[in-house]
């Protein structure tokens, strides 16, 4: 089963039940303070490097969040 | 809006301590809430939930579905806003929590040190990798080099394989003669010993290097490869994929909040897993690293002892001393090599949230005048990666905590005034 999400605009599929950072495959979902694109590192919600905005909300943590059907995420590149 | 919730045990942490404690407390007739910043119960070693999990740990899974305990699933502890109570927040909400008493299970992190390369995209933990898995990583095909330290490299190994990955090494920085008598301790305990032969059977023929380490990820947008040192020689190797993680750290920021007593970066305990402070008790990864049947059990004395059942509590205390030792064993044979640490050259970054270099720390005598001069440490995740990193490289003891426990939305800070305003 497959869900669809936006990422900048861009539909995607994403498989039911896994979270965003999976989804994102290790895409940077943002840079860092000195311009440098980032990604997942600790996978498990501590280290905040995979944080996008979801629907809006921004500073999420993708790897604590389940994909869900038209979830929209922004990265911030 | 604002609202309250009240219970009689509050426990922090729905991995196996937090899962066995909320059991084990609902049993005595107790009313129970589980609070866990994960999207579903089953902390990191059972991530995935039932359905991926260890047969073994379906009778957890279904005992909790089958018992009385309210879920909180996605919510983070922000702060501590009164005694007896806890200031929780999910994606959308902010939310009050009065307990009577307070069981922490709030697990473990890995310990992520700093060397070339490693802000790269597709450089993660070692355990790190095998979380994103869990939560649906497709790594079918993809080439993975795993390195760092302990038994975490071999069961992430597994797990990649399983999922299709191509893993093409192991670098564990110990060395043989540390691991030899670690596979030789371990026949007192033959549970874990045949998890370890296990392991070693799914892993089949992923080379594993013991003193080895990495050097350096490269790449200039997105890893591309890796730079290793193979006991005596070096090894660059194209991959898709590097975890590194150095063993666990318990997570005990709340802990600290509520002045409980830390000792060796882990919450002291009683026989009774009470910490120093009355009715706060710890359990599993937070008390010490030790493993899942540690975490098993001591959340099912927490959740007895909490709930007064006392003698089955003190009952089960004889078994909790043989994890100890368990995890004594741990600790002793994969100790770092002093090379781990000297990884990071000066442009590497150590905080990574601030982006401040190894050159421009390594000038500060300790953390508290380095997080003033450079920021390290004040960023998003509040010193959680930088923290052990100067820990295990300068040698500096964090400064002290400061609320929130975590980022937190300002409107989130307002709501215990808004919940005292408005009582429901």
């Amino acid at each position: 089963m497959k869900v669809q999400l936006f990422v900048d605009g861009q539909a995607r599929l994403a498989t039911l039940g896994s979270n965003l950072a999976a989804a994102l495959a290790g895409q940077p979902g943002r840079c860092s303070v000195s311009g440098q694109p980032r990604a997942a590192l600790c996978g498990m919600g501590v280290c905040f490097e995979c944080r996008v905005t979801i629907d809006g909300q921004p500073h999420q943590r993708a790897c604590q969040r389940v994909v869900y059907e038209g979830m929209e995420v922004e990265r911030e590149l | 809006m604002s609202s309250e919730l009240h219970t009689d045990i509050a426990i922090i942490g729905a991995g196996p301590a937090g899962m066995a404690a909320a059991v084990a407390a609902c049993a005595q007739g107790a009313h129970v809430t589980l609070v866990d910043d994960n999207p579903r119960p089953g902390g990191q070693i059972w991530r995935g939930g039932p359905s991926q999990a260890p047969a073994s740990a379906s009778g957890t899974f279904r005992q909790l579905a089958d018992s009385q305990a309210r879920l909180l699933s996605g919510f983070r502890v922000a702060a501590v806003p009164a005694p007896g109570q806890l200031l929780l927040e999910d994606p959308h909400r902010a939310q009050v929590l009065r307990y009577g008493k307070l069981i922490i299970a709030s697990g473990a992190r890995e310990r992520l040190l700093p060397f070339p390369g490693w802000t790269l995209p597709g450089v993660t933990g070692a355990g790190g990798l095998q979380a994103l898995v869990k939560g649906g990583l497709d790594v079918r095909d993809q080439h993975i080099v795993l390195a760092g330290t302990g038994p975490l490299l071999l069961a992430s190994a597994a797990t990649l394989r399983a999922a299709g990955a191509q893993v093409l090494l192991i670098a564990e920085q110990a060395p043989w003669s540390q691991l030899a008598r670690f596979g030789w301790a371990l026949k007192a305990y033959p549970a874990k010993l045949a998890q370890a032969a296990s392991l070693a059977w799914q892993l089949g023929g992923v080379p594993y290097h013991h003193a080895s380490h990495v050097l350096a990820a490269l790449g200039q947008i997105r890893l591309e490869g890796v730079q290793l040192q193979l006991g005596a020689r070096t090894l660059t190797l194209p991959c898709d994929w590097l975890g590194v993680g150095y063993g666990l750290l318990p997570n005990t920021e709340l802990l600290r909040a509520l002045h409980c007593q830390i000792n060796q970066g882990a919450a002291e305990v009683d026989s009774l897993m009470q910490t120093s402070q009355t009715g706060i008790y710890a359990a599993g990864e937070a008390t010490g690293i030790g493993g899942v049947d540690k975490a098993l059990l001591e959340g099912r004395i927490a959740g007895l002892a909490a709930t007064g059942a006392i003698a089955a509590a003190q009952a089960l205390a004889p078994r909790r001393k043989r994890q100890l030792a368990f995890a004594a064993l741990l600790d002793k044979h994969f100790a770092l090599q002093p090379a781990i640490t000297q990884l990071a050259q000066a442009d590497t970054l150590v905080c990574r949230c601030e982006d401040v270099s190894h050159a421009s720390l390594q000038q500060f005598d300790n953390w508290r005048e380095a997080k003033l001069q450079t920021r390290c440490g004040m960023g998003a995740c509040q010193g959680r990666i930088c923290g052990a990193a100067c820990e295990s490289l300068y040698g500096w003891q964090s400064s002290g905590d400061r609320p929130p426990l975590l980022p937190t939305r300002l409107g989130s800070l307002l709501e215990p005034t808004l919940a005292k305003a408005n009582p429901t």
